[in-house]
């Protein structure tokens, strides 16, 4: 099929960016958005120009690397699906899309569709851990965990730190991401025990880091790949109320 | 946010249950042939004298009411700071409605409307009582009477809700007060975290109830009033 490509190009973070246009003729259906893109950027790079610059790694849905806003959607038109899992069956001969970077205060253009994520690894790093030593792996049953928080907790920990929740969001905020890490930690017991100090440095991480606040729209959990729920985020709001009023 | 939201809805059920007694008022008067029937006329004194309400309650609620829109436009500020460069395509991301995305437009329409409520009802109140100490019922010449009158609240309501345009402002704010609050009663319950497995659904349930039947029933007293008082 053929397709026309505007796309964002920016030089470096100082430099004003604008959206470049680009035809390609022959995309095949069954590539992968990202196969798309290499395409274009080989089609670019004979063309003597330099290639557009954006972020994948696995390229099978588990890292979060990849990221691009494709037709106004963090990640594109299909539900639960990273860019590198979408593909070019999704769009019509003949379509125009844009491609643009996550855009947020919080995430600074690095280069054409490349973001600096590095906000997120700062948030872990106030407080997304456990901070005791836990030893060699233990007996699986050793501490016994309900079901019901065992599978919550693990569907929270699905969260693949991409930043579509704070792309997609009205308000840029990281909220779903940061609240997706405290509540994995929080339903099991090894993690329990600093929730109250973890919430309160993380959300003063995230707030330090210029993410917006959550006014509870819901598009960060709609476009989340991996179907983040907002749940999490009623949870820490609930965590970081409770460490207001008793701090330990 | 959440915390003054609960709170000016606690102040919206209290305010609609007492104009709901206006309705019943009238049904009495009109409908059913009753003499006399001042329910309403009860409350509001009530209200309107009691110096706790007047004094404790009445500056709460003003202080109240401020502190939600300082706080809604900080809020507002804060996050349109959060994404310098929008998009050039436009934010399409699926979001789960209309008034979640335009809380500051539907507050909006509740101040203009608040102003008209205003100059209606709360300013004439508060010059008869604090400043002149005479007060009107329609296009009365105002009195001392009049003020001391117990039974002054009803025809007076009565007489602003003859304006069709008036009705018609009141029909338009209080939809819109509707879906401002369809999205801020729930909200409120993220917000405070108690939006948690089980209540999740029963809260977006009680929510659009909520949302659909206090702003109808106060668009209810206005059409009564104009219709059939
Ligand atoms: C009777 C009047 C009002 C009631 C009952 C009410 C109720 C609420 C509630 C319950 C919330 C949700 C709070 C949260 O989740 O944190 C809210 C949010 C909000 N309100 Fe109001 N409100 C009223 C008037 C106003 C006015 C006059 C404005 C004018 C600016 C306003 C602007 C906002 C904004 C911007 C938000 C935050 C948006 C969000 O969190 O999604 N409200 N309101
Ligand atoms: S919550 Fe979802 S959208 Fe946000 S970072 Fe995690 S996986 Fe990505
Ligand atoms: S490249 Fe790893 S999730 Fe898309």
């Amino acid at each position: 099929m053929k397709l026309t490509l505007h796309v964002w190009r920016q030089k470096d973070a100082q430099t004003q960016g604008e959206m470049v246009d680009y035809t390609l003729d022959s995309v095949s259906e069954d590539m992968s958005f990202l196969e798309m893109m290499d395409v274009l950027n080989q089609q670019i790079i004979e063309a003597g120009d330099e290639p557009i610059a954006f972020d994948h790694d696995c390229r099978e849905g588990i890292c979060g690397m990849c990221s691009m806003v494709i037709n106004g959607q963090p990640h594109g038109p299909q539900q639960g699906t990273t860019t590198c899992q979408l593909h070019m069956r999704s769009f019509k001969d003949g379509d125009s899309i844009y491609i643009e970077p996550f855009r947020a205060k919080g995430f600074p253009v690095v280069r054409d569709l490349m973001v600096d994520r590095s906000a997120f690894d700062r948030i872990i790093q106030s407080g997304g851990f456990v901070s005791v030593g836990t030893g060699a792996a233990p007996d699986g049953n050793a501490i016994p965990i309900r079901k019901e928080e065992a599978d919550e907790a693990f569907n929270a920990a699905t969260c693949i730190g991409c930043g579509a929740c704070v792309a997609s969001c009205k308000n840029a905020s990281a909220m779903l991401f940061v609240s997706a890490k405290i509540a994995q930690l929080d339903r099991l017991p090894q993690g329990k025990v600093e929730s109250k100090e973890r919430v309160r440095s993380m959300v003063v991480q995230m707030d330090e880091e210029g993410f917006g606040n959550c006014t509870n729209t819901g598009a960060c959990s709609a476009e989340c790949p991996k179907g983040i729920s907002l749940e999490n985020i009623a949870r820490m709001n609930r965590l970081y109320l409770q460490s207001s009023v008793s701090p330990t | 946010m959440a915390f003054s939201g609960l709170f000016l809805i606690l102040f919206l059920t209290q305010h609609m249950t007492i104009n709901l007694l206006s309705v019943v008022d009238s049904l009495r008067l009109n409908i059913f042939g009753a003499e006399e029937s001042n329910l309403f006329n009860q409350a509001a004194y009530f209200m309107g004298n009691n110096p706790v309400v007047q004094f404790a309650l009445q500056p709460v609620l003003i202080a109240g009411f401020m502190l939600h829109m300082l706080m809604a436009f900080v809020l507002q500020a804060k996050n349109a700071a959060a994404r310098p460069d929008g998009y050039q395509y436009g934010n399409k991301a699926r979001a789960y409605n209309w008034a979640s995305m335009n809380m500051l437009i539907t507050g909006g329409v509740v101040i203009g409307f608040l102003g008209l409520h205003f100059y209606d009802f709360w300013i004439p109140e508060i010059t008869a009582k604090y400043v002149t100490g005479k007060a009107h019922i329609g296009d009365s010449p105002a009195t001392e009477a009049i003020l001391a009158d117990v039974n002054r609240f009803y025809p007076e309501l009565v007489h602003r809700m003859k304006y069709p345009w008036r009705v018609a402002i009141y029909c338009v704010s209080f939809v819109l007060l509707g879906l401002h609050l369809n999205h801020g009663f729930q909200s409120s319950f993220q917000t405070t975290g108690v939006s948690q497995g089980k209540y999740v659904a029963g809260i977006k349930k009680a929510s659009i109830a909520f949302a659909v039947i206090v702003p109808l029933m106060f668009i209810v007293v206005a059409l009564v009033h104009f219709f059939i008082s």
